[in-house]
């Protein structure tokens, strides 16, 4: 069956407004046995609507299979493998669900008084103790919101720190492999990004970074392992170089799934860093939740992080063991509104308390050893431009493919037909053609084989059907959806006509 | 427009002299390289570029890259048509998808310039 035929049997869902039809309940509530009340009366005419709310009519099967086919549609990492590089889609297991759901926990208004929020405000504490003690630095901030978020309160403790002693500096070194989120997090802190090249091996060239550091390298920001999935080995020299002129080291914690229970940050040198909790730690990622990107820090900068901190009196002077600590002169101030988001540390406290620090460590050697099994079974099949042993991921060219016109796009796309999610393409920018894997520890041995005799069809059809591969997806509910339009012309609204 | 008539860079960008004018674009190679344009930054005219500095950037559904000043001058203009339709970078790279028009100020260092085969052979290499 053709692509366009098979494709063809999958009705595009309408909209819920599309399926409503006047009338329809999903419930009737009996009559009132209370006088009624009006409206207008207790809240003022200015409060009430003239107009009813036009809402869709359904009856209550129509909205459960709605939703349900929606969700059928949809690729996610409780359907299927999802070996998005850089991301760590790791299965988030359903016990931190059930914790985050207990309504002491969803019932708490976030401007609570700490004498009502003490529980809250202990596992805040205790997060931020764990997260400290697998990382090395000293004092942890819950705070930023999201990855990116936490890069910018690391800069901007850079910021605050050189500027306490006298010159806040003007310049920020980032290797061309790293997120683009690094340079654009630096610039809003006020810096100016400096760029440095890689050598053959994908680390950051040393000698390189020798030439370009002086007094006004404010920080350099690392991302170890990189994100070609390669372990920085020569870490101590790069530290030594950048805190040599006095400048700071930061670590980019997106990849610190490949470290966690074995290498702390903090030993090796580092002074700040963020962590992704919605990556390492767990938490839905990707639209499934909202983000928490903690940052930590040596106490030398502890001065400086974000207030509130939340902290311990365990001789309850002011009547409470926990509470919000602003008296933080020194501080870079709020960069979220209360606390941050709340559920999403609940989450992750559950998966370190569930696996431990034992726990913890194996999670991290199981992607490792996925990872290098996946490049091991692949390498034949695809172009490997860095060879090394991989930490948690590995980044492939689809350079061999491409001599018959298949791209990394099309692979990616192609591989939405077997049930797989396509990986990261074109990043990083300095591998052509780039596909980026990550396998997480979530999956098992059988699991990774299909995705290995997927990807060994795929280059198959790459060199004998290579239409097949460049006008994939045909089995998914749509096709190849207009990329330009999309970037250009976005328009997610509906409107009835 | 033959491609005899045009000088290119390593970078990927194309030249034709016109008079003391210039026009660059990105070549054929480059905009297969970087799939879709959705959109290309129009340089200010006026502004005097050297050789290698940053002349504007486009943006593909891939990758955000720049465009750099294949020899100096300044910018006297730029294609407007960008705007609506970036494709046109896509569909007729040497062509209606030109991007600046540079006034050079020494005509000479274009000779510095690969040719048509030279960058063919880059290229590939």
């Amino acid at each position: 069956m053709s692509g366009a035929a098979e494709r063809q049997k999958t009705v595009v869902e309408p909209t819920i407004f599309e399926l409503s039809s006047p009338g329809r309940r999903g419930y009737r509530f009996p009559p009132l046995d209370v006088p009624p009340i009006d409206p207008v009366e207790v809240f003022g005419e200015n409060q009430v609507r003239s107009v009813e709310p036009d809402f869709p009519e359904l009856t209550e099967p129509e909205v459960v299979r709605h939703f349900t086919r929606l969700a059928e549609m949809n690729h996610h990492v409780d359907r299927g493998f999802y070996p998005l590089g850089s991301c760590t889609m790791k299965y988030n297991p359903k016990v931190n669900e059930d914790v985050a759901q207990l309504p002491g926990f969803t019932r708490l208004h976030p401007e609570a008084d700490a004498t009502d929020s003490q529980g809250a405000l202990a596992l805040m504490h205790d997060l931020a103790k764990h997260l400290a003690a697998i990382s090395g630095m000293d004092q942890v901030s819950l705070q930023p919101p999201a990855g990116a978020s936490g890069e910018l309160t690391g800069m901007l403790i850079v910021r605050a720190y050189h500027t306490d002693k006298g010159n806040p500096r003007s310049k920020v070194i980032v290797p061309d492999s790293a997120h683009g989120t690094n340079p654009a997090s630096l610039t809003l802190a006020g810096y100016e990004a400096v760029e440095i090249k890689s050598d053959s091996s994908g680390r950051v060239d040393v000698d390189e970074l020798r030439r370009i550091v002086d007094s006004e390298t404010a920080a350099i920001m690392i991302t170890n392992p990189n994100t070609l999935g390669v372990f920085e080995s020569r870490i101590s020299e790069i530290i030594e170089i950048v805190h040599g002129v006095g400048g700071l080291v930061y670590m980019d914690g997106a990849n610190l799934n490949a470290l966690m229970g074995i290498v702390r940050p903090g030993d090796i040198g580092f002074d700040l860093m963020h962590f992704n909790l919605h990556k390492t730690f767990s938490s839905p990622h990707g639209g499934g939740g909202p983000g928490s990107g903690p940052v930590g820090v040596t106490n030398r900068l502890a001065d400086y992080l974000p207030y509130p901190v939340i902290a311990r009196d365990e001789a309850r002077s002011r009547g409470i063991e926990y509470y919000l600590d602003y008296e933080r002169p020194k501080s870079i101030g709020k960069v979220h509104g209360v606390y941050g988001n709340f559920l999403v540390m609940v989450k992750a406290y559950s998966y370190i308390l569930t696996l431990g620090p034992a726990g913890l460590r194996r999670a991290a050697e199981n992607a490792l050893l996925n990872a290098n099994y996946l490049q091991h079974k692949l390498e034949g099949h695809y172009e490997l431009p860095y060879k090394d042993y991989c930490q948690h991921e590995f980044v492939l060219s689809a350079s061999r493919q491409k001599e018959h016109g298949v791209k990394a796009l099309d692979v990616a796309k192609r591989l939405l037909d077997f049930g797989v999610h396509a990986p990261t393409v074109y990043f990083p920018l300095i591998v052509s053609e780039a596909l980026m894997i990550e396998p997480t520890e979530s999956e098992s041995k059988r699991s990774l084989d299909h995705f290995i005799s997927v990807m060994i069809d795929i280059a198959r059809e790459s060199e004998f059907t290579p239409e097949v591969v460049k006008g994939a997806p045909s089995r998914t509910p749509v096709g190849r959806l207009d990329e330009v339009r999309a970037s250009k012309d976005l328009d997610v609204s509906w409107r009835r006509g | 427009m033959s491609k005899r008539d045009l000088r290119f860079t390593k970078s990927h960008e194309w030249l034709k002299m016109k008079g003391n004018d210039a026009l660059i674009g990105l070549t054929d190679y480059a905009q297969g390289e970087l799939g879709d344009i959705v959109f290309v930054e129009l340089p200010a005219a006026g502004t005097h570029v050297a050789a290698g500095d940053v002349l504007t950037t486009v943006e593909s559904v891939k990758s955000v890259s720049e465009i750099y000043a294949p020899v100096a001058g300044d910018v006297v203009d730029a294609n407007a048509a960008l705007e609506d339709s970036p494709d046109l970078v896509n569909s007729d790279p040497y062509g209606e998808g030109w991007i600046v028009k540079l006034k050079v100020d020494d005509a000479s260092a274009v000779d510095g310039l690969m040719t048509a085969d030279e960058y063919e052979e880059h290229t590939k290499g």
